[in-house]
């Protein structure tokens, strides 16, 4: 027995957090907004996520077999499965198979894999693949079915989402902010949009279930939220006839399940609370500027993909504050 | 509840012992000494094979000012100097003693009697705690008579006593207060004569609320001792740590130590003996191990002459289950897997757990998700995941701008990482090559 024994250095115990117990945990949280996509889109939200989710995992294993030839995958631990629930999430109920497909072929390859896999990427792969899309196949991508055509897939009635509408009252429809659905309907989700973006309250169920399980912390979210808040809100203030509301402006878009889901993607964030916040602060800024000066309707994921690219000068000019540094209490 | 400003994880508590009261252990046939138990230079062994020694004789002679003497806790004969595989797993130089009988030496006191009255004065106070051969007993073994003699300029105007036993498993500064509490507080008393100061706090953890309690209400009538209850948090325990949660001031970057914010940290194991080495003219050569483990048929706190091996307090607790896969001299969080269980219990030897085999294996680790969550665990401010990856990397001027000296060991990033990690390995790795390089360069100056 005593020739046995195990040595190594301390600590001899560990906390018992995974890699995947995060990742599922992400997934967990992602449950409400699935719900009400699938209340309000019917079975176009329940085709694409399966899809890009199926699609994901598989570009996944492919990919680090066949190409990387690495001997152990990574599809178990949640990651992939999570970028293509992440993917799904940022596509209209009504989008092709096919180019789901190629969104997750992007997503995946060109997001993750070329980087060298989980912890490597700079991107965020889910919104690689999403702006892929958009630039790819501009009209599939902005036509949005209208909510509660439940058995309906690619054939939907399509209409305008909310900020299709905003736009529109910059380029001078002046009735188009009237036509804006009230908050309320907004906070729940009664209203056109990609698949996990249109209720805010179930993402933001999502945020506490994460910020419970220590997932997260709660610096991302919400200096996005509040940088949008404020800063829409002043030129609300400057120009109420041409500019939404604040409100309006944070339960409108991906604006939630970026700030709540993508933003905080561990990956391609920042690692210091300061930082974290800058870059939320950035993130917030460049949403509002591209929502209104912008020739796109959203701006959340091209601020995102931005401000992932600064990450790593965040991370190395805004350090944690060490220990010795604070003032006597 | 007070409690440290940065970082910090929350590792399960663990107490299977709390409620064991402390038992004596018996005599070993055999007891070994190291001749190096603390910080600081070896003792010089001052007996020779064959020389007969009682309970509380010199052994060996301080080896410089950084240093302690060391007193056997046997009676018996000098059977050989040689050396010894220690907690650290190396061999050092050791005097082995074969034990007959249980004869003291004279001068010590060996009454029950609680001595209160202390005459001395602080220089006489701390010539005598040096003379005892006492180190702080947390696990770090610095030599308590270096502590209390400042270094010109600096002034302390406070003690605090480290009570907190932030460590999961461990009991036995918990059962040292529950036992020997009016000790205690006489030690404290000592303590602050000798370093010239007239307040001394002491931090508990509010997990031992019958340690506060009792505390507390003896405390009373000892003037300017306070006792602070904190709330549970890893590693409060740490020096710095712990005068930051007490007294709210931080003590800044490495060479700079406690006194240079005017705070003297002191251990309550250390304090008691402190107590015993002033008022009862006993050396230190015995201590409280607390044994441990959830596969054990007892767990235990026991009075251990030094010197005894492991393997005899193993024994006395019902003997090593089957499924042991590590013996650790400490704690989980930061003590030391012994490679050979007949390693002697030294100064410093607070805990022996013994953890099966499933949780003795190493997760393998994946790579960095880069979640930050070590960042937020890093009681000192630290970034665990880069000053590892600049480790790994052999960017030692860079792994010094990052401040990886401020390390203070404790483990939270390794404990916390989703990927599991092995940072802690590599930092120290870091640590050594950046200290090293930071001794050559003051070398150069000079």
């Amino acid at each position: 027995m005593a020739n046995k024994l195990i040595v190594s250095l301390s600590p001899h115990v560990h906390g018992g957090d995974t890699v995947s117990k995060n990742m599922y945990g992400v997934l967990i949280a992602l449950i409400p907004a699935f719900i009400v996509s699938i209340a309000v889109f019917g079975v176009g939200a329940f085709i694409v996520t399966l899809t890009s989710v199926a699609a994901c995992i598989f570009f996944e294993w492919a990919i680090t077999k066949y190409i990387l030839k690495r001997d152990k995958t990574t599809i178990l631990d949640g990651s992939a499965a999570l970028t293509g629930v992440l993917l799904a999430f940022n596509l209209p109920s009504n989008f092709p198979i096919w180019m789901i497909i190629i969104g997750a072929l992007v997503a995946i390859g060109v997001g993750k894999m070329t980087f060298g896999g989980l912890g490597c990427n700079v991107f965020n792969p889910a919104l690689i693949g999403r702006v892929f899309l958009l630039i790819s196949f501009p009209v599939a991508m902005t036509s949005w079915p209208q909510t509660g055509q439940y058995d309906l897939y690619t054939d939907a009635v399509t209409g305008a989402t909310p900020l299709a509408l905003m736009k529109s009252a910059m380029h001078g429809d002046a009735t188009a902010l009237q036509q804006l659905p009230d908050a309320l309907s907004l906070f729940l989700g009664n209203n056109p949009g990609s698949l996990g973006e249109v209720s805010a309250l179930a993402l933001l169920i999502g945020l506490a279930y994460m910020l419970w399980k220590k997932i997260i912390t709660w610096h991302i979210p919400v200096s996005i939220i509040l940088t949008v808040f404020v800063f829409s809100g002043i030129m609300h203030l400057v120009n109420p006839e041409t500019y939404a509301g604040p409100v309006v402006h944070i339960l409108t878009g991906g604006l939630m399940l970026g700030a709540i889901f993508m933003a905080t993607d561990y990956v391609t964030s920042p690692m210091s609370h300061k930082g974290m916040i800058i870059y939320g602060i950035g993130i917030g800024f460049l949403t509002v500027v591209i929502r209104l000066f912008g020739a796109y309707p959203e701006g959340m994921s091209f601020a995102i993909l931005i401000m992932n690219a600064f990450t790593p000068l965040i991370n190395t000019y805004f350090k944690p504050k060490k220990f010795g540094e604070a003032k006597t209490k | 509840m007070k409690t440290f400003r940065i970082g910090g994880v929350h590792p399960d508590d663990k107490k299977l012992s709390a409620g064991k009261a402390i038992e004596r252990l018996g005599l070993p046939r055999q007891a070994v000494f190291p001749l190096s138990q603390h910080i600081g230079a070896p003792a010089t062994a001052v007996v020779k094979k064959g020389d007969e020694v009682k309970v509380g004789t010199k052994i060996a002679e301080a080896g410089g000012f950084v240093s302690a003497p060391i007193y056997s806790s046997v009676s018996g004969k000098v059977n050989k100097i040689d050396t010894v595989t220690d907690a650290s797993g190396y061999r050092k130089p050791a005097i082995f003693i074969d034990v007959d009988g249980d004869e003291w030496e004279a001068s010590i006191d060996r009454s029950e009697d609680i001595v209160k009255e202390c005459t001395l004065l602080p220089e006489e106070i701390i010539k005598k705690i040096s003379a005892a051969g006492v180190v702080g007993m947390g696990g770090a073994c610095f030599p308590t008579h270096v502590k209390l003699s400042p270094p010109p300029g600096c002034k302390a105007d406070c003690i605090i006593i480290n009570a907190v036993e932030c460590e999961p498993y461990l009991t036995a500064d918990h059962r040292l207060m529950l036992e020997k509490p009016e000790q205690i507080l006489i030690g404290v008393t000592i303590l602050m004569k000798a370093a010239k100061v007239d307040k001394a706090y002491i931090g508990i953890e509010s997990n031992k609320p019958d340690a506060i309690a009792l505390m507390t209400q003896k405390a009373a009538e000892f003037p300017g001792i306070e006792v602070v209850p904190l709330k549970v948090k890893y590693p409060q325990g740490g020096e710095k740590q712990l005068i930051d949660a007490v007294i709210g001031r931080q003590v800044p970057a490495p060479p700079a130590i406690p006194i240079n914010v005017g705070a003297i940290v002191q251990n309550v194991g250390t304090v008691y003996a402190v107590y015993e080495a002033v008022q009862k003219n006993k050396p230190l050569f015995e201590r409280i191990v607390t044994v441990t483990g959830k596969s054990l048929k007892t767990t235990s706190n026991f009075l251990v002459r030094m010197g005894t091996p492991i393997s005899q307090l193993i024994d006395a607790a019902g003997g090593m289950p089957e499924d042991t896969g590590k013996v650790i001299s400490g704690g989980p969080m930061m003590g030391k897997a012994l490679a050979d269980i007949e390693s002697p219990v030294c100064k410093g030897t607070s805990g022996v757990l013994l953890i099966n085999e499933k949780e003795a294996v190493r997760r393998e680790p994946s790579p960095c998700i880069r979640c930050a969550k070590c960042v937020s665990a890093c009681p000192m401010g630290l970034e665990p995941y880069l000053i590892a990856t600049l480790s790994v990397n052999g960017m030692w001027e860079r792994l010094e701008k990052e401040s990886v000296m401020s390390c203070i060991e404790c483990g939270s990033c390794q404990f916390t990482c989703p990927s599991h990690r092995p940072m802690l390995d590599y930092i120290r790795l870091g640590k050594g090559k950046v200290g090293a390089m930071i001794k050559a360069r003051n070398m150069k100056k000079q």
